[in-house]
């Protein structure tokens, strides 16, 4: 929509230079791959810089390439209310997932990344509350997988599910808090 | 003036008793009654109840409350044939429904003083 | 009401039984349960235009104080407990009318967190198919259920029913 280059776009260059890849700007989002270890401070700098002010986090996804490695990617999608700019950062995970969490720097962070993790699996290290948050206690398995059937496993209250085991969660069995 | 002229109130006050128990009883006959333990549960949108009410915790002011408010009663009770009977005893009589009520004025002192009309504990 | 063979006791509790079901199927008093969609159309069936309020249905908040509860829109796994409690916690005698594909059988969701019909834990009395119904398909199993309740016998359960069984 703007021809010349959006400020984000050269603050981010100067700072993180090759770190952080460009993606190009599609359907009025710019989006920028990043690697797992910098997100919090990338976060944290388009978050705290004067003139960036991405004070608003609207969404964090997971998404599963199946066959592809790295298999995960969380995406992360920011809002600059006082400019009213759209950035989407996208970061690959490979198997089993990890990446730092970002509740320090927004606390909305909080259900978006337990939502990420009760669909993926996708592991947020430093999170303060990692627990499901769609699917009921004692549930097995991260639904939005690619190899989790449609129709769940099959177990007495569910009598059109698939023939099987659902894969246990260790994360769940291990929580050290 | 004997008693007997009260007669037709015994008999309101009977027959009141026996309609509401009659009624009770015939509808205890006809309609369906299945306890069981999830139906007794106290009503918390579902859920298993959660919170302070749930210990089966009550606030005490509620019993501080009701038990002044016993006293108090009985005070304001004994007004009742004092005031009727005022014209025929006097000042004599006067004197002493004063002296009672100072003497209830000091327990309603040392209530208020030691903080028994307060909500919060 | 009452039959020609043994008169004297046909007409005195076939009276209490058709009094009993008509004071009942009139004043049907359902629990508010949207959970989805369904209830829009729940709602709409209460107000001006698809009364429900001249069958004598009026909405009550609690479960306490209801007759039937009606199961409007998708039942998912993670609430069908507290479905359940629901159910329980309501005094007898009660009726479910399951409203909309999602309540009855799943509807279009076969997947792992919906519940398959609303029947596998709680027994339901009328269906009401539509995705979602529309008020009138609603009044319509009210009305139904209206009938069910004509034919079902009154004193089933109580203490006088028992005594009169044996």
């Amino acid at each position: 929509m703007t021809v010349e280059a959006p400020l984000y776009l050269a603050r981010i260059e100067e700072r993180f230079g090759g770190a952080v890849d460009d993606l190009g700007f599609a359907h009025g989002v710019h989006a920028f791959a990043a690697p797992p270890d910098l997100i919090v401070e990338l976060c944290r700098f388009l978050k705290e810089h004067p003139e960036l002010e991405f004070n608003f986090l609207s969404d964090i996804c997971g998404v599963d390439f199946h066959p592809e490695t790295p298999r995960y990617e969380a995406v992360y999608h920011l809002y600059s209310l006082p400019n009213k700019w759209r950035v989407r950062i996208k970061c690959r995970l490979g198997d089993p997932p990890h990446i730092p969490s970002v509740t320090g720097v927004w606390r909305t962070a909080n259900w978006h990344e337990r939502e990420a993790y009760d669909m993926y699996g996708i592991v947020f290290d430093g999170h303060p509350d990692l627990r499901r948050i769609y699917m009921w206690e004692g549930f097995e398995g991260f639904p939005q997988r690619k190899d989790f059937p449609l129709r769940g496993y099959k177990d007495e209250l569910n009598p059109f599910g698939a023939e099987g085991t659902p894969p246990s969660a260790p994360d769940l069995a291990t929580r050290k808090w | 003036m004997t008693g007997m002229v009260f007669l037709p109130v015994l008999f309101m006050v009977t027959g009141v008793v026996l309609v509401a128990l009659a009624t009770l009883f015939v509808s205890s006959l006809v309609r369906p009654s299945n306890p069981y333990p999830a139906k007794n549960m106290p009503y918390e949108c579902g859920m298993d109840p959660a919170g302070e009410a749930a210990g089966g915790r009550f606030k005490v002011q509620f019993f501080v409350i009701a038990i002044l408010f016993v006293v108090f009663d009985v005070e304001a009770m004994f007004l009742f044939p004092w005031a009727v009977v005022l014209k025929e005893i006097g000042l004599v009589g006067y004197i002493e429904m004063v002296v009672f009520i100072v003497l209830l004025l000091v327990g309603f002192a040392y209530a208020w003083i030691k903080g028994a009309l307060e909500w919060e504990a | 009401m009452g039959s020609v063979g043994n008169f004297r006791e046909s007409i005195l509790f076939t009276t209490a039984n058709s009094i009993i079901n008509w004071s009942r199927k009139s004043s049907l008093w359902p629990e508010t349960f949207g959970i989805a969609c369904c209830a829009i159309e729940m709602i709409a069936a209460g107000c001006s235009r698809y009364d429900l309020d001249r069958f004598g249905v009026v909405f009550r908040p609690s479960p306490r104080q209801s007759d039937v509860m009606i199961i409007a829109g998708t039942v998912t796994r993670k609430f069908a407990p507290v479905v359940r409690r629901l159910y329980d916690q309501m005094p007898e005698p009660r009726w479910v009318i399951a409203m909309g594909t999602c309540a009855i059988s799943g509807g279009v969701y076969n997947t792992y967190a919906v519940v398959q019909g609303a029947e596998t834990f709680v027994p339901v009395d009328v269906h009401v198919p539509g995705c979602p119904p529309r008020p009138e398909a609603l009044m319509h199993g009210f009305l139904l259920l209206q009938e069910k309740i004509k034919k079902s016998s009154a004193l089933a359960g109580t203490p006088l029913g028992q005594a009169l069984a044996t």
